[in-house]
């Protein structure tokens, strides 16, 4: 962003919509109280990837415990229990509410909504600008929550009472409020986010752009944020009464003085299941812009992608007791979640056979992002067949807690967080920065990414079904764990993890030099149907200083019989 | 710099964008409140010894406060139709009215709970006093919010600007009286 066109130059005077151009903006108005939707995205992508340096650092700190129990940690020392509680739990807590929700949703959503549905910015700027703020404030108080009193909240990133209401179990009388308040604020910001997501993919499209014109990621990311909405009201609620038991005394989640902790339970689970929803729907979306544009095809079944992701938006609001098998509730209730839970399966493998579909007998390009993207593929399909044993609650009843449902969980939330995300940052690289990457860089990380993370969690698998329990500091205690073939297969997960979290520093160093001194990409280097592509890259303030555009057809017109060029891209008149 | 992008001034879901977006907002906050009074009924169904508990409510401060917010949201449509008629000034008044009817609702819910709590129904007492205080806590805190906003809108309608947002803070409106509503029952009436 740091060269692009200077503000004001560029933009006709006479243009009503070149909000804030008039003057030179100073640099705390374009870099740090931004309204200019491209760069909050990018605000939000740096503190979500900082976040996610920070979350892989806990992982490496108690990954290393579980592998060495008692040694220094380099870079840390010894591991306490109380150390390891807040670590495991803090890993959680950040990678989903202050990695995937802000890179998925709040960066990729800033950034590619108002630019592919060809407007000059979303419809609240400022709400936009507020929203980003909150989000940061959330992220210092969770950061914060390590440097008070008795330290970090350590009760698990689902927070069960009782350990996680009262102090005494806890022992973080500060640390647990400051944690619930974090994630109070952060779904604060993603509300306010979500709403101006919403309503500028409803009301500000391109002339001529029809409901089937909408590129899939949009509305991916415009169904995750509706999911999002109707799903985190009951939790916000029930953080407001996590806090009331913890600082005035009252007794919501107590069962003692006429509370239910199980109340909690499902609060936090009928956001919980959803949510997993709101960030793998934005990271499929990606997946289609990308295997489309590299294999040179119309996406298979455009409508069918479609419906597929709403009905798995519908069927996540009736799945979330699956968590929650053993916790007592009636066994009724467990088959008809069982049920639910294997329905849900349905139309996500749908969606996998259509993007297969749309591979086959393509032109298939190996780049950067579509290796990721395939990778998602193949990955997540992983972690959704293994979905379907824990699902299942007969089957669940032996795997509850273990190191299977870790692995399962892992091999979802890690392709939609990290793959689908490394899928669209260097997808979109060019069209952010104005510059190619390093094809030759990208391929060795995305190797020593994607061959670490298999050697990290396939292991857990096999630890899982020998009955590892999760949430354990020091296996050493529980002699049938503490077999020589388990510990070998902790300190393969365990370096694993260290190979890979130093494989990433490739990427940031690919990053950095292809932004100084990469090729430049020119406006459309994927040869690329979607809007985005068709204004210079990095696009100007206002998007397209000469006029927005018109859109004439669907984004997925690769290789239309009878043209010239295998693209048409959708400002194009016929 | 007020001059919006263009992408605020589309409408291509054929809907202004602000009345939209309020819709959304009200959205997401029937699901807060849905969660809070979810929880509330499926206790109070659990726990019959409940209804003792709310027998210390005390209807007549509900009621007036449920009178008090109904006027209060009749002076928001009027100040809506003076606003379509592009009448700022008077649309201002009405808006002040609104909000004082709003501050007149929190004087007697202060005066209500000053009273309970001195006779030590407080929000410790028990879960039922917990959830009462709580979701009467938060429907004020919506209560305030809109008063302040609506204050903010009443500034800018006086100099005939904006005139659109004044059905947007009255759309908001009606919503709190409705959760009011709903909270009038479920806490004060049903014994």
């Amino acid at each position: 962003m740091a060269e692009s066109i200077p503000a004001g130059s560029n933009n006709g005077h006479a243009d009503p919509g070149d909000h804030g151009s008039h003057h030179e903006m100073t640099f705390s108005e374009k870099y740090i109280f931004p309204l200019d939707h491209k760069m909050i995205s990018m605000q939000y992508m740096f503190t979500g990837m900082f976040m996610a340096l920070i979350g892989g650092f806990f992982a490496y700190i108690f990954r290393m415990q579980l592998a060495f129990p008692g040694m220094d940690v380099p870079g840390w020392g010894q591991v306490s229990p109380a150390d390891y509680n807040s670590f495991v739990t803090n890993h959680g807590t950040i990678m989903i509410f202050w990695v995937a929700m802000p890179v998925l949703i709040a960066a990729f959503g800033n950034y590619l909504i108002p630019l592919m549905i060809g407007a000059d910015d979303m419809v609240f700027p400022k709400i936009n600008r507020l929203s980003y703020q909150i989000f940061l404030l959330s992220a210092l108080v969770i950061l914060g929550a390590f440097f008070v009193e008795g330290g970090a909240f350590g009760g698990a990133w689902t927070a069960y009472p009782p350990l996680s209401t009262k102090a005494e179990y806890s022992l973080t009388p500060l640390g647990s409020t400051l944690w619930i308040t974090a994630v109070a604020l952060e779904f604060v910001a993603f509300l306010l986010g979500g709403i101006n997501f919403i309503t500028t993919a409803m009301n500000s499209r391109a002339p001529g752009m029809k409901m089937w014109d909408i590129p899939m990621v949009i509305w991916m990311i415009v169904i995750a944020s509706i999911l999002f909405m109707l799903s985190v009201g009951p939790l916000l609620a029930g953080g407001i009464m996590m806090i009331f038991d913890q600082q005035l005394g009252t007794a919501f989640f107590d069962p003692d003085h006429g509370g239910d902790p199980i109340l909690w339970q499902h609060l936090f689970w009928f956001f919980g299941h959803p949510e997993v929803y709101v960030v793998l729907l934005p990271a499929i979306g990606i997946v289609a812009e990308v295997i489309t544009v590299f294999s040179r095809k119309k996406l298979f079944g455009y409508k069918t992608v479609l419906y597929t992701a709403i009905a798995t938006g519908v069927l996540s609001f009736t799945v979330w007791a699956h968590h929650q098998f053993i916790a007592g509730i009636d066994p009724r209730m467990a088959n008809v979640f069982t049920v639910t839970t294997l329905l849900i399966s349905i139309p996500i493998a749908e969606m996998m056979f259509v993007y297969i579909a749309t591979l086959y007998g393509g032109s298939i390009t190996l780049t950067t992002p579509m290796l990721w993207a395939l990778s998602f593929i193949f990955e997540f399909l992983i972690g959704g067949i293994t979905g379907i044993f824990l699902g299942a609650s007969g089957n669940d009843i032996f795997l509850h807690d273990t190191y299977f449902v870790l692995a399962h969980f892992h091999y979802t939330f890690y392709p939609i967080a990290i793959i689908g995300t490394y899928a669209g940052f260097t997808f979109w690289f060019p069209k952010m920065f104005g510059r190619m990457m390093n094809d030759k860089l990208g391929k060795l990380h995305f190797w020593l990414t994607i061959i670490p993370f298999n050697l990290i969690f396939i292991p857990l698998f096999v630890l899982g079904t020998a009955g590892q329990h999760r949430r354990i500091f020091d296996y050493g205690n529980f002699p049938d764990l503490a077999v020589p073939w388990m510990q070998d297969l902790r300190v393969l997960a365990t370096v694993s993890l260290c190979v890979m979290l130093g494989a990433q520093l490739i990427f940031f160093y690919n990053v950095f030099t292809s932004w100084r001194s990469g090729p430049k990409a020119g406006k459309n280097p994927w040869r690329s149907n979607t809007l985005e592509w068709t204004t210079s890259s990095p696009p100007p303030h206002g998007n397209w200083p000469e006029g927005l555009p018109t859109c004439y057809r669907g984004p997925y017109e690769y290789s239309v019989e009878g043209r010239e060029s295998d693209y048409w891209p959708q400002n194009e008149p016929a | 710099m007020s001059a919006r992008p263009i992408a605020t001034t589309r409408s291509a879901a054929g809907m202004p964008t602000a009345r939209l977006a309020v819709w959304w907002v009200i959205a997401s906050e029937i699901v807060i409140f849905g969660g809070l009074l979810g929880s509330y009924i499926m206790h109070r169904l659990a726990h019959g010894v409940w209804a003792d508990h709310a027998a210390n409510t005390n209807v007549y401060f509900g009621t007036t406060n449920t009178f008090v917010l109904l006027t209060s949201s009749l002076f928001a449509v009027l100040a809506h139709q003076a606003a379509e008629r592009g009448e700022g000034q008077k649309a201002a008044k009405l808006l002040y009215l609104t909000t004082a009817g709003g501050f007149i609702f929190l004087c007697i819910k202060a005066t209500e709970w000053t009273i309970e709590i001195s006779h030590g129904m407080t929000i410790t007492a028990n879960t039922f006093w917990s959830f009462y205080y709580t979701a009467a806590g938060i429907h004020a805190l919506h209560v305030i919010a809109g008063m302040i906003i609506m204050l903010f809108v009443a500034e800018t309608a006086k100099k005939n600007q904006e005139l659109h947002r004044v059905e947007i803070i009255g759309i908001y409106w009606h919503f709190v009286d409705v959760v009011w509503i709903f909270l009038f029952p479920l806490l004060y009436i049903a014994k």
